[in-house]
């Protein structure tokens, strides 16, 4: 059974930027945009499994910093001409507290 | 609110260039309609040639399917022949009755091929080369008769004569010239040219008239010439040129001259009305080959999309036969004139001519037979009226900007078998890029790079992927025009155009630099990104907010990150100098943090491989507390300083040039540069240190040093240009600075020194650096000004906690 489970505060994620949630199972990338929305990946682009947390995140994108592959961040697709896709992990924001479902 | 209506006449590839670049930066604006004449979808008319000699298929050189007009909501006329236009109503009407109103409209249509106006031009089986239906019936007269004449022996007609060939006919080319191709090629060329299509079965007649086409119930059974000559014709193919179709634009009273007249907007002087492709007359010049028109799309673009950005200038052009085995290249003014000198390679029997045509210290012409290898690096530099004068003595010889790995004598792309690889990086063979160039319709470089990868990774094999583009499309090639090209796509402005903005109107953080200069995305893209924050933070070094969030992750890491998302390790090791307190301390560290590898690098230090990144900030303390710094091997920065062992040991030393090359890494320490630079000493002109494939190498004497700079030993070794010969320690220092300073200040993100002193040139940094004291005194204390308090970045993560936040992970 999944639940919510709380992460971070929001202030604990730099803007434009990312960190790493470790499961048992996996790693989690939760990231934060300029406007503070946030979203979660899972840490392995669909390439070569690079580490998206570390990438440079631009708009609703994360660039791989492997190969530089694009990431949408809402729904973990490749951009176009690249093709395949990086699971995505509910996320929500409440009060300046971050929460997964995990 | 509704959209606007957008009319096409014309279902091109300069129309549908156009709405793909449209669609590409204003999707939602206008309700798009499209009139062609053609039952067909859009295809690519210049892959004709292909087909006719059985090498295609129609469907191979289909570049947009009829689902992708219905994808993006375009009303397709196909077959309907647009007759009239209501400029007052606005309102496009086709033959068959069928209207579509127009808020903007766009004439793109095309030209028609130039029929010689002889008795006889209308009969049977005389036909021009244009489009789907011609080549059908040429395929159709090749399998039921024997006789073929084409008429024009220009680019078109020779290809045309090429494929009926292969279909079995008896082909004779019949040429008004001396030579073949005069506006491409030279008489040299044109004769060598003659005799490899002879070779191959074509029958050529030149300097011949044709008076008549002679018929016999209908249809054409021969051809007369003025001399009274006859040869037999079953099919006259008519190649003599083309002419701009304007008919329509002039019968709706849209001033035309040998075409539709637009300005450098694209727009026709009917404001609403644009016009690109083969139907137009811009500043007194049509243009009959595709390149241009792709410009002019771009162009038009961005004024239907009512950004009121950019201008069409005109074109230089460059072509290519597309007849397989036959490599020719031309462009710019081939032929000179009497204020041209000329620079030629003749090799008769090899079948290789090379002619280079000279105006003072610029290129302005060429023409290759046999070898093209380095066609596109001619057309590179004529298009850039790039000053030659440095190079002039290897020009013919070609530099082309292929790597020295993998590629030595195998450089000519169209013999290259499909199977050869062409980027080491990643693994990509000609045939894959052949295959993607032909079925997605690729048209440049940068399109190759992301359907493939070919050339996107380290970039050495990008010569070769411009040659393999322009063997596969021919005259469509076009070479990224390096003057102007946008940063990304991002904004259309240049690095030069950005770096200048932000000095002139001192912009200090990246928001505000893309809300200036009208940034298309909401906060850029992972390549600008880097880009704006290396431009602030060393155009206004203290003031500029350093912002890591657009650094590369090595950069905000202080480390480099690997393939498996470890990340290496190396701490500075001034000179290469090291102790055996230091080598314990990074023993240790390996110990106690189970380093995989231990490595010693090229830049004289040891490299610590496949550290986790939470552990990054603990074995940067331990290495801290033995007093070790990060050696910046991650970044676009201040590399390392080698050094050999110098006048302190060596019995032919002249110079301490590891003490030299320690207070040159000191002075350096936290210096950020558009790439990396890395520096050498050697204590003498043994060099040791291997000082002339560096950034900035220093060699002593007796009496002194001599300094070399712009050297590179990467993807294309670079050997390092004498720089000038300095007496003393100190004035190492500052010129060495000074210059570093320069490119720091003028060169592009990425750009490493080699490539900023091939731009500027080595007079220039020259003149800046070494002939003006006064400015190098300048440049030296402004690079001390930028570096004045750097702090160590590991210590400085280790002690604070929200920079050490990034390296910690949360766990639940």
């Amino acid at each position: 059974m999944s639940e919510w489970k709380q992460v971070a505060a929001l202030e604990e994620i730099p803007r434009l930027g990312s960190r790493v949630v470790k499961t048992t199972t996996q790693d989690i990338a939760v990231f934060r945009t300029a406007e503070d929305k946030v979203f979660a990946l899972h840490d392995h682009c669909p390439h070569k499994g690079g580490p998206l947390s570390q990438g440079i995140v631009h708009g609703d994108k994360v660039t791989c910093p492997l190969h530089g592959w694009n990431i949408g961040l809402c729904d973990g697709q490749a951009m176009a001409p690249d093709v395949g896709n990086t699971a995505c992990i509910e996320v929500k924001l409440e009060n300046g507290l971050v929460f997964l479902k995990v | 609110m509704e959209k606007m209506k957008l009319v096409v006449i014309g279902n091109g590839m300069a129309g549908m260039r156009t709405v793909e670049e449209l669609l590409k930066i204003a999707p939602d604006i206008y309700d798009i309609t499209v009139f062609g004449d053609e039952p067909h979808p859009n295809y690519n008319r210049i892959m004709l040639s292909p087909v006719l000699a059985g090498e295609q298929t129609v469907d191979d050189i289909v570049i947009n399917t009829r689902e992708w007009y219905s994808e993006n909501k375009i009303t397709l006329h196909a077959g309907k022949r647009a007759n009239k236009i209501d400029r007052v109503k606005r309102i496009v009407y086709a033959e068959d009755g069928t209207f579509a109103e127009y808020d903007r409209l766009l004439l793109a249509t095309g030209s028609k091929p130039f029929m010689l106006p002889i008795p006889g031009k209308d009969l049977d089986g005389v036909i021009g080369f244009r489009d789907i239906s011609d080549v059908d019936t040429m395929i159709d007269a090749s399998s039921k008769h024997k006789h073929a004449v084409v008429i024009g022996g220009g680019l078109l007609g020779l290809e045309a004569a090429n494929g009926l060939a292969i279909r079995g006919m008896d082909v004779t080319v019949v040429h008004l010239n001396e030579w073949l191709l005069e506006r491409q090629l030279d008489d040299v060329a044109g004769k060598m040219l003659q005799k490899s299509l002879e070779d191959k079965g074509l029958k050529f007649l030149l300097g011949k008239q044709t008076e008549q086409l002679i018929g016999q119930d209908g249809r054409v059974k021969a051809v007369r010439f003025k001399d009274g000559q006859e040869v037999p014709a079953d099919l006259v193919v008519m190649a003599v040129g083309i002419r701009p179709n304007f008919a329509l634009a002039e019968s709706a009273g849209i001033h035309c001259n040998r075409g539709i007249v637009v300005n450098d907007t694209m727009q026709t002087y009917d404001p609403r009305i644009y016009s690109v492709g083969e139907c137009v007359s811009h500043r007194g010049t049509s243009y009959g080959l595709v390149a241009p028109l792709f410009e002019m799309a771009k162009v038009c673009a961005t004024h239907l999309a009512n950004f009121g950005i950019g201008r069409y200038t005109g074109s230089v052009t460059s072509t290519k036969l597309k007849v397989t085995g036959i490599d020719l290249f031309s462009a710019g003014d081939f032929m000179g004139n009497d204020k041209t000198d000329e620079i030629v390679l003749h090799d008769a029997v090899g079948g290789v001519y090379k002619k280079l045509v000279l105006e003072g210290d610029r290129l302005v012409g060429a023409c290759l037979y046999g070898d093209t290898a380095d066609g596109s690096w001619y057309f590179q530099m004529l298009k850039d009226g790039k000053e030659v004068h440095e190079i002039r003595d290897h020009l013919m010889f070609g530099q082309n900007h292929l790597g020295d790995a993998g590629h030595k004598g195998q450089t000519q792309a169209a013999t290259m078998p499909d199977t050869a690889e062409v980027c080491g990086c990643n693994g990509v063979c000609k045939g894959t890029i052949v295959k993607a160039i032909k079925e997605k319709g690729l048209f440049s470089l940068d399109d190759v790079r992301k359907h493939t990868k070919a050339s996107a990774s380290c970039g050495s094999c990008t010569g070769l992927v411009e040659q393999i583009l322009a063997s596969c499309i021919g005259g469509a090639y076009q070479p990224a025009d390096t003057k102007n090209k946008p940063m990304c796509g991002c904004t259309d402005l240049n690095h030069g155009e950005v770096r200048a903005a932000i000095r002139e109107r001192k912009f200090l953080d990246i928001p505000t630099v893309q809300r200036e200069l009208k940034w298309r995305t909401p906060n850029g893209c992972a390549s600008c990104r880097p880009a704006l924050n290396y431009y602030l933070i060393s155009t206004w070094p203290h003031e500029a907010q350093d912002d890591p969030q657009s650094r590369f992750i090595n950069e905000r890491a202080h480390a480099n990150i690997q393939k498996d998302g470890t990340y290496s390790v190396v701490p500075r090791m001034l000179g290469g100098i090291t102790t055996p307190d230091e080598l314990r301390a990074i023993a240790d560290a390996a110990d106690k943090y189970k380093v995989p590898t231990v490595k010693v690098t090229g830049g004289q230090r040891i490299d610590l491989l496949g550290v986790k990144k939470d552990d990054l900030p603990k074995i940067w303390n331990d290495l801290s507390q033995a007093g070790m710094v990060s050696g910046h091997a991650y970044g676009k920065s201040i590399r390392t300083v080698k050094t050999c062992v110098g006048a302190e040991h060596c019995r032919f030393g002249t110079q301490l040039s590891m003490a030299m090359g320690v207070k040159l890494e000191k002075m350096l320490f936290g210096m950020w540069a558009p790439h990396k630079v890395k520096l050498a000493v050697s204590g003498c002109p043994r060099n040791c240190a291997e000082a002339g494939i560096k950034d900035v190498g220093v060699i002593g004497l007796e009496s002194g040093y001599e300094l070399y700079v712009a050297g590179n030993g990467g993807i294309k070794t670079d050997v390092a240009q004498f720089f000038c010969k300095v007496q003393t320690d100190e004035e190492v220092m500052e010129y060495s600075a000074a210059f570093l300073q320069l490119y720091r200040e003028e060169g592009y993100y990425l750009e490493r020194t080699v490539h900023y002193v091939e731009r500027v040139g080595l007079d220039y940094v020259k003149s800046k650096v070494v002939e003006d004291a006064a400015n190098r005194k300048a440049l030296y204390e402004r690079l001390q000004y930028a570096l004045q308090g750097y702090q160590d970045p590991w210590a400085d993560r280790v002690a604070e906690t929200p920079k050490r936040r990034q390296f910690e992970l949360i766990s639940i």
